[in-house]
């Protein structure tokens, strides 16, 4: 059965903005913004996750979160953007496991087959009459992103389904 | 119990392993493998219900999901009750205690028989012709009446304790029947290395393949029929991404390829796991589909054709070679195809004496007829069955023999245990139909077949008019084969017995009278005469007979009738058949439980229960709650036993008197960044927003383009390029939505961008003359001086400990602080506050306080003082209108001289002259009192309370020309009479305003 | 349950989208200047067109974009899916 645990204290930014004026964010954040429909890119620990063709949720330890968010304004201060801390809007689940796909399949309608849904791949979806934010980290592990009134039914949801997976 | 009519050899049952059961509280032994209809058969009982009309005793049909007549309710406890089984796919198991239906008090003797006598009396279209009049008989007599008899089972009284699952899947090819065809075609889409599930629903795959004798003549590839099978399957595993399921009725094709599949996982156990589910819905997307869903046999249409006893022929081949029970000792098969004779030869070889065949073709010829004739077995062609004997049971056949002529000869009846009936196949297109196909009638065959694909789908095997099994195998292989883009390759050796696919459709002739009844849906009771009578009585659409007469309805959906039904219809109309029409194919194609649709929506997971950081606070306190939405918020806070108002009353009090603390996180928060945020605040908003300078907040009101409120909140500018938007807690998706809307697709080139931040904050309401007291110890650098902080601005701060957004508003009328924390500190802050409350009476209260107090001071709430179509203006808003915008959401359409009408609703307050009546919200308001209906009604109460400040009642409410009626009476009628009100302002309390700014 | 191509993200699951009304209904430019009766249509005037239907969706669970939709209305087949701001596209249709 997967096993579902939380995600480690995480620092969440959402960044909109054009893409094409964003290059000065990438330098802050040290890698490039993945421009790729639902696809994740990052470096030691933190990650930008695509959510929209103008819409990135970054990810950081909580211990950076003040700093990266500081240097990000800095960076862009001449570039239209927006950069809206969002650390307490959600909170992260970690659910791994041979049968993780079946276990999310028993809420989430999407193909979540490896070749449909590779290592890296993220994306708003929903699971059952929630809306999260799926992100595979690695072949049996994918990361959740939950808002925060809704995580006990998430929970709720993937401890049935793990249950009645097989 | 012995089980007289067990064969002696073969079968697919293991007759190591008796299983006892129960049927209508008589216990019987089966065996393992058997199902319910097996087992009764074998143990020679064949009533196993009544109809649902006529009361007529009723026996197996089938052996499969196209059973009509044995339904039956498989009982486990008073939660287990699961009604309308058909026998024929109910498992065996031990312990299994199954009751027939639709009898009272007994099957053997049943009361409601009486309305077979009165047949002539209910007609086709009787609950239309009857029951007319009086109408007040209805309600008391024929509803309940009808009630009582309509309706097949009893659904069970007590909560279903069992669970179900829920799998979305997604394949490249999708097989749905695991027949010849099904099997075949799953391997050759196997061999493309990508997902192929295959469906079955029955036990074991193999279909018409299992109703083959083990030591039968028919092989496939030098193997049996039964070796093949377990070839197929062995083959099937070696590929990783091939999933087989059975006990899995596909129920639905919905759009876009996507498949219902009910898998049934623990119905069949004698003690299921503690805690299984019971049944899996499958959701299963395919690029490719193919449907093998085989063929259905048609009953033949003759007088009492419905006495238990009567019996599919390839029925009865099953039982017999598949489950070792034999249908009778003596029996006689009436055929219009050649199918059923290779029926008739298994029994004879199994010892069965076949005691006639009766063909209605004149001259059939073929192997398995020629076999017939070999074994000796008394054909007679050109000879319709007329009729049966017994009562209980089969007793007899009448035959009548039809000369060359066209004469009929003399009639006969032979007796027999059983009658054989088989009139050929009906291609299952059910599903195909489902998909949007377009049907195809095929005068050959004189059945519908599968013609022009809606979706990516391929109809392979019998389903497709294909019975020869070599073309079935060689179907199922090209089917599956196109489903992943290669050429057919696979050939397949057969040798099995030719038949002709051919066989006959409608009633046959007989002598028996106008009254007989020839059965054409056992399941709604339906004959030839009610087809006809309809016909005559001017019904021309086989949808309007199908409605009038019911055939074709209820939980078989007419499988075994349908095309019968028109053929009748088409000759009664002298039309041929494809003029007549087709009915619709409807899901499910078995019924479908409640409980697996609702999957994992029960119970504490039916809807996400959505909760603030503070719940947990408000639980420890005794809150109330209520639902807002999928928000729990809590409603009042009882002390030492007090009702709603009692609370609701001293929470009012304390508020204006000291200080209340109220959690208000669930209003919704989106944050509106970039360098264009004003200039998209001004378009989407009524107000002006450009000369709001940073730090400071206002109240926003945000209309549709059709000029009427949406929504409103307080914003609060962060900063240049940043506001802070609020909404109702209900309207907080929908904002959001509206406002990327018009960002978006409107304005794409505006430099702004929204963020959701409703969770990100926990909002703590401090409200009251003493709120300045209660945090003056708690902040950290901030100056609450209502010099530096005034009633609406902002600041940013820390507050017991915690960095803060801090809101000088009010919602209330007193002076007010609403302090937005980070979410997760929310409990936290919380806390301090509460408990630095408490020298200074500190007070919490919920939404039905804060709902009074705003409403003693004229504050409108979305969706209650607003219906949708009113607009600012109407509810007294009208101030915050940006007069010198050039546009805004919403301002064409309040331009329009409709939108100031000065005999629209206004918002105004009410004063019941009688100080201690509380107005009922929705009621309605009239000029003059003691009218008679219709009154005119020129308005309506939107908001009711007791407010404990104006000790009296309050009312907010919506009238006609209601400002310029201000102290006139008016009268809100009840059902105890016209309660008089005053017309007052909507300002109950501190008229000039004065309390926000304390 | 349709399967629905986002141009942004790919065929997703219709339970990720909110239907969003016909689609190349352009709010007016100066919508003072607009009279009685324009205004009217573009609040309230759609075409409920039985066959092909040019349709709004957004992608709410998803990318968050709203896009537009070739949709016949008697057949749920999609056509083509595009970008809002982009034409029509002319399918299937005489021209």
């Amino acid at each position: 059965m997967a096993e579902l645990s939380p995600a480690l204290e995480t620092a969440r930014l959402i960044l909109r903005g054009r893409p094409a004026e964003l290059d000065a964010a990438e330098v802050a954040l040290g890698f490039a913004l993945p421009r790729e429909a639902c696809r994740s890119a990052g470096v030691s620990g933190r990650h930008a996750l695509w959510l929209g063709p103008d819409e990135w949720l970054l990810l950081a330890p909580a211990a950076v979160a003040d700093a990266l968010t500081a240097m990000l304004e800095a960076a862009t201060a001449q570039a239209p953007h927006a950069l809206v801390d969002v650390s307490q809007r959600q909170i992260g689940l970690t659910l791994s496991g041979s049968d993780v796909e079946e276990t999310l399949a028993a809420g989430c309608p999407l193909d979540l087959d490896l070749k449909a849904f590779p290592v890296g791949m993220c994306t708003r979806t929903v699971l059952a009459k929630a809306e999260i934010v799926l992100w595979r980290t690695d072949e049996a592990t994918f990361h959740i992103e939950v808002w925060r009134s809704f995580s006990a039914y998430v929970r709720g949801i993937l401890e049935v389904a793990g249950a009645t997976v097989s | 119990m012995s089980t007289r009519y067990r064969s002696a050899s073969g079968g697919r049952i293991d007759r190591g392993r008796p299983v006892r059961f129960t049927f209508d509280g008589r216990p019987y032994i089966g065996c393992a493998g058997d199902t319910l209809a097996s087992a009764l058969i074998a143990n020679g009982v064949w009533l196993t219900g009544r109809s649902f009309k006529y009361h007529r005793p009723r026996g197996v049909l089938s052996a499969g999901s196209d059973e009509p007549n044995a339904l039956v309710a498989v009982r486990r406890d008073e939660a287990r009750c699961t009604p309308n089984l058909r026998a024929t796919q109910v498992e065996l198991y031990d312990g299994l205690a199954a009751v027939s239906q639709n009898r009272y008090p007994s099957l053997a003797f049943d009361l409601g028989v009486a309305n077979n006598l009165m047949a002539r009396f209910i007609p086709a279209g009787f609950y239309y012709k009857t029951f007319m009049w009086p109408a007040k008989a209805w309600d008391r007599l024929y509803e309940p009446a009808i009630r009582r008899a309509a309706g097949l089972g009893d659904a069970p009284t007590a909560a279903d304790p069992d669970h179900y699952a829920n799998r979305f899947a997604h394949c490249e090819v999708l097989v749905i029947g695991a027949g010849p065809a099904g099997l075949a075609a799953a391997m050759a889409a196997a061999k493309g290395g990508e997902r192929v599930i295959l469906v079955d629903e029955q036990v074991e795959v193999g279909g018409s393949l299992l109703d083959e004798p083990a030591d039968g003549g028919t092989t496939i590839d030098e193997i049996s029929a039964r070796d093949w099978i377990s070839q197929s399957l062995a083959r099937l595993a070696a590929y990783p991404r091939v999933t087989v399921i059975t006990r899995a009725t596909a129920f639905g094709y919905f759009a876009h390829n996507m498949i219902g599949v009910i898998e049934r996982l623990t119905d069949h156990l004698a003690a299921p796991p503690a805690g299984a589910p019971r049944e899996r819905l499958w959701q299963i997307r395919a690029r490719d589909v193919v449907l093998a869903t085989g063929a259905i046999e048609r009953p033949l249409v003759f007088p009492d054709n419905d006495r238990p006893g009567v019996v599919l022929a390839g029925a009865a081949r099953t039982y017999l070679n598949r489950y070792g029970a034999l249908p009778g000792k003596r029996v006689v098969v009436a055929t219009g195809c050649d199918s059923a004779y290779a029926a008739a030869l298994d029994l004879h070889h199994a010892g069965v004496k076949i005691a006639a065949i009766a063909d209605v073709r004149r001259v059939p010829a073929g192997p398995l007829i020629e076999a017939a004739r070999r074994a000796g077995l008394p054909i007679r062609f050109g000879c319709m069955i007329t009729g049966t004997t017994g009562r209980l049971r089969v007793t007899g056949a009448r035959f009548l023999v039809i000369t060359e002529d066209g004469r009929a000869g003399l009639g006969e009846t032979v007796a027999c245990d059983a009658v054989l009936m088989s009139g050929g196949y009906t291609p299952s297109v059910h599903l195909f139909s489902q998909s949007r196909g377009k049907l195809a009638w095929d005068p050959d065959l004189q059945t519908y077949l599968p013609g022009v694909s809606a979706e990516n789908e391929r109809s392979a095997g019998a389903c497709a008019g294909r019975f020869d099994l070599a073309g079935v195998l060689r179907d199922g292989e090209a089917a599956g084969s196109a489903s992943i883009g290669v050429e057919p390759s696979r050939t397949f050796s057969v040798h099995a017995m030719a038949a002709n696919p051919r066989g006959v459709l409608g009633a046959l002739t007989h002598d028996r009278g106008p009254r007989a009844k020839a059965f054409v849906d056992w399941q709604n009771d339906v004959t030839t005469n009610d087809l006809k009578l309809a016909v005559r009585e001017g019904f021309q659409s086989i949808e309007h007979v199908k409605r009038y007469t019911t055939t074709g309805m209820a939980t078989d959906q007419g499988k075994t009738s349908n095309l019968n039904a028109l053929a009748v219809v088409a000759s009664a109309l002298g039309r041929p058949i494809p003029q007549v029409g087709l009915t619709t194919f409807r899901m499910p194609y078995t019924p479908v439980t409640f409980g697996v649709l609702a999957g994992l929506a029960r119970g504490d997971l039916f809807e996400p229960v959505r909760t603030t950081p503070i719940h947990g606070w408000a639980v420890a306190h005794g809150a109330v709650f209520e639902d807002v939405g999928q928000w729990k918020r809590a409603r009042y806070f009882p002390r030492g036993g007090e009702d709603m108002d009692a609370a609701v009353r001293r929470e009012c009090l304390a508020v204006r008197a000291a200080a209340g603390i109220f959690d208000a996180t669930t209003l919704g928060k989106i944050e509106v960044v970039g360098p264009d945020a004003a200039e998209f605040m001004n378009r989407m908003y009524i107000n002006a927003w450009t000369k709001l300078g940073v730090g400071q907040c206002r109240y926003g009101v945000l209309c549709r383009d059709d000029g009427f409120v949406m929504d409103d909140g307080v914003v609060g500018r962060i900063a240049a390029d940043r506001f802070h938007v609020t909404t109702t807690t209900g309207g907080a998706a929908r904002v959001l939505s509206m406002m990327e809307d018009y960002l978006q697709t409107e304005w794409p080139d505006l430099d702004v961008w929204l963020t959701s931040t409703t969770e990100q904050w926990a909002v703590i309401a401090v409200q009251g003359p003493k709120a300045r007291e209660i945090l003056a110890g708690l902040v950290d650098g901030v100056d609450l001086s209502r010099e530096a902080l005034p009633h609406m601005s902002l600041t940013h701060g820390v507050v017991a400990g915690v960095p803060a957004r801090l809101f000088r508003v009010s919602f209330t009328g007193e002076l007010g602080f609403e302090i937005n924390v980070p979410a997760d500190r929310g409990a936290q802050v919380w806390e301090a506050v509460w408990a630095a409350g408490q020298a200074h009476g500190l007070t919490a209260y919920g939404t039905e306080t804060m709902h009074v107090l705003r409403a003693e001071k004229g504050f409108i709430i979305v969706g209650q003082e607003t219906d949708g179509t009113a607009t600012p203006d109407d509810v007294g808003l009208g101030w915050a209108i940006g007069k010198t915008k050039r546009d805004f959401v919403g301002k064409r359409s309040l331009a329009r001289p409709a939108m100031s009408d000065p005999a629209r609703k206004q918002l105004v307050g009410l004063a019941t002259v009688d100080p201690a009546r509380i107005l009922e919200e929705g009621a309605q308001i009239v000029a003059e009192p003691g009218g008679t209906t219709p009154l005119t009604v020129i308005g309506h109460v939107t908001s009711a309370y007791f407010s404990a400040n104006w000790d009296r009642s309050i009312a907010l409410a919506m009238v006609s020309g209601g400002r310029a009626r201000m102290g006139e009476t008016l009268y809100s009628p009840s059902s105890t009479g016209d309660v008089p009100v005053q017309v007052v302002s909507p300002v109950f309390y501190d008229q000039a305003g004065e309390g926000v700014h304390g | 349950m349709l399967l629905i191509a986002c141009p942004y993200c790919g065929p997703r699951p219709e339970l990720e989208f909110s239907h969003g009304g016909e689609a190349h209904i352009a709010r007016p430019e100066a919508p003072a200047d607009v009279g009685a009766d324009d205004w009217g249509a573009y609040l309230y005037l759609r075409a409920n067109a039985r066959g092909l239907h040019a349709e709004r969706w957004r992608h709410t669970h998803g990318c968050a974009r709203f896009f537009n939709a070739l949709r016949d209305t008697t057949t749920d087949k999609f056509l083509a899916t595009y970008e809002c701001g982009q034409p029509r596209p002319h399918l299937g249709e005489p021209s």
